[in-house]
């Protein structure tokens, strides 16, 4: 077999622009998943028990089934309901923020559990609300302390969007599969993307590590 | 200021406080001492609802807790201080003392530094106004606790043990800011093992055991003629 590094160099603008619009899904589904992750993560912890029920029944849902079928779900199904067809890149990002979202709602509540029961004590005994209580004592610090899983939230996804693929929304891996269909360099090609994958990945650990220790230095406890 | 009656309180099948009648007066100091597991800290908790009685009322100046509704304003006017502190670690001081008043109060926060700084002078802790509490001694941060409790401006201050988790050396500086608490006319429930301050401070001394206040009097009538063998025993334990 004769390595082609010709074909490298050639795909590699094309590849570098699916690289971008993998880091792009990531980011939009990540963040969306976040603030979906914190309200849910929250309202697993709600006294009033419908809210804690509800709010489970979507984080098992998520968790306990495959992302691809998700995808299919939002994307072929959907459109039987709505009426309409979906946007490739609509249908990718809600699959991938409401399968985040799940993931990061759990990290959430662990975070919140691991804050002293005596922080929300002396909240509450100054006289503010609970929401108050949540908002200014409880999550600045329960924030911090989620860091490095959220870090690895962010990494599985940027992993996980290549499931996207599988609709036709050309990110990374669907590029890579549209070129090797051109050029029949599956070997070069697939190396390539998942160098692609990895520098991603290791540059985003690094980031979250580099985030960590600062937040240590920072954190007063 | 405080009307306690017939408060009955169960952690499941264990029956933690079974029925305390109580009334602190207003400019009152009043300590409460007892063996632990007698209930002392529940029963001050109950106070400002951190624990839900199982029964009882609780009245704090002329407003009922039984009303779900009057917590957090019964709370704005109670004042609290707990064994481990509970500062707020990602504030600093300043921030520490001024969050509540700007939140609940409404205050600006230029107001609230204000009063803060006030508050920190009062306490001995000027130079400690930027300080993280990581960085501050155990007795440093339970006067900052008890400066955050005053920024509210409460009628009644509940003291948790407030020197149970310090450092024998520094007993003596919190014990001292409450004392002159204490002197200004501050209202105030003090349960402690301290019993040097119940002599000295108290108004009145309530002895708890299993649940119940099996004596109450003056610091005189409690500590020199009990009249309950229980009282007289867990004295002669401890001092």
């Amino acid at each position: 077999m004769d390595f082609d590094f010709n074909l490298i160099t050639n795909s590699f603008p094309l590849l570098l622009t699916g690289a971008s619009v993998t880091l792009k899904i990531t980011l939009i589904s990540v963040s969306l998943g976040l603030m979906i992750g914190m309200f849910v993560g929250i309202a697993r912890l709600a006294k009033f028990w419908p809210v804690r029920f509800f709010a489970a029944v979507y984080v098992d849902f998520i968790r306990g089934t495959p992302l691809l079928v998700q995808i299919f779900i939002i994307y072929f199904a959907m459109p039987l309901v709505l009426g309409q067809r979906v946007d490739p890149f609509v249908a990718a990002i809600t699959a991938c923020s409401i399968n985040s979202g799940a993931y990061i709602a759990e990290i959430f509540r662990a975070g919140i559990q691991s804050i002293d029961k005596g922080q929300t004590e002396a909240g509450r005994s100054l006289g503010m609300t609970w929401a108050q209580t949540m908002r200014y004592i409880i999550l600045p610090q329960a924030f911090k302390r989620i860091i490095p899983p959220l870090g690895n939230e962010f990494i599985a996804m940027l992993k996980d969007s290549s499931l996207v693929s599988v609709i036709g929304f050309e990110e990374l891996t669907r590029r890579g599969q549209l070129i090797i269909a051109r050029t029949y360099g599956a070997f070069e090609i697939w190396l390539t993307v998942a160098f692609m994958y990895l520098v991603m990945t290791l540059t985003i650990s690094r980031l979250v590590d580099y985030l960590e220790r600062r937040y240590k230095i920072d954190d007063r406890r | 200021m405080i009307d306690v009656k017939n408060l009955h309180k169960k952690f499941g099948k264990l029956h933690v406080l079974k029925g305390i009648d109580a009334h602190i007066y207003e400019k009152e100091v009043v300590v409460i001492i007892g063996p632990s597991g007698s209930g002392k800290s529940t029963f001050l908790r109950c106070i400002n609802f951190l624990e839900e009685p199982t029964e009882g009322e609780i009245m704090v100046g002329g407003i009922s807790l039984n009303n779900k509704a009057n917590i957090n304003t019964v709370r704005t006017e109670v004042g609290m201080v707990f064994q481990r502190f509970n500062l707020f670690p990602h504030l600093n001081v300043l921030q520490n003392i001024g969050l509540a008043p700007v939140k609940v109060r409404n205050i600006s926060t230029k107001e609230a530094e204000k009063i803060s700084i006030e508050l920190l002078a009062k306490v001995g802790l000027s130079d400690k106004a930027r300080a993280y509490p990581e960085q501050l001694s155990g007795g440093q941060q339970q006067r900052v606790a008890i400066a955050r409790a005053l920024a509210m401006r409460p009628k009644v201050m509940l003291f948790d043990e407030p020197t149970s988790s310090l450092d024998p050396e520094m007993i003596k500086e919190v014990l001292d800011v409450m004392k002159n608490l204490a002197y200004e006319g501050m209202t105030m429930a003090v349960v402690t093992h301290e019993m040097g301050f119940a002599r000295e401070v108290g108004d009145r001394v309530l002895f708890m055991d299993e649940g119940r206040i099996v004596e109450e009097g003056t610091p005189e009538d409690i500590f020199t003629n009990a009249r309950e063998e229980r009282t007289r025993s867990f004295l002669s334990k401890i001092l």
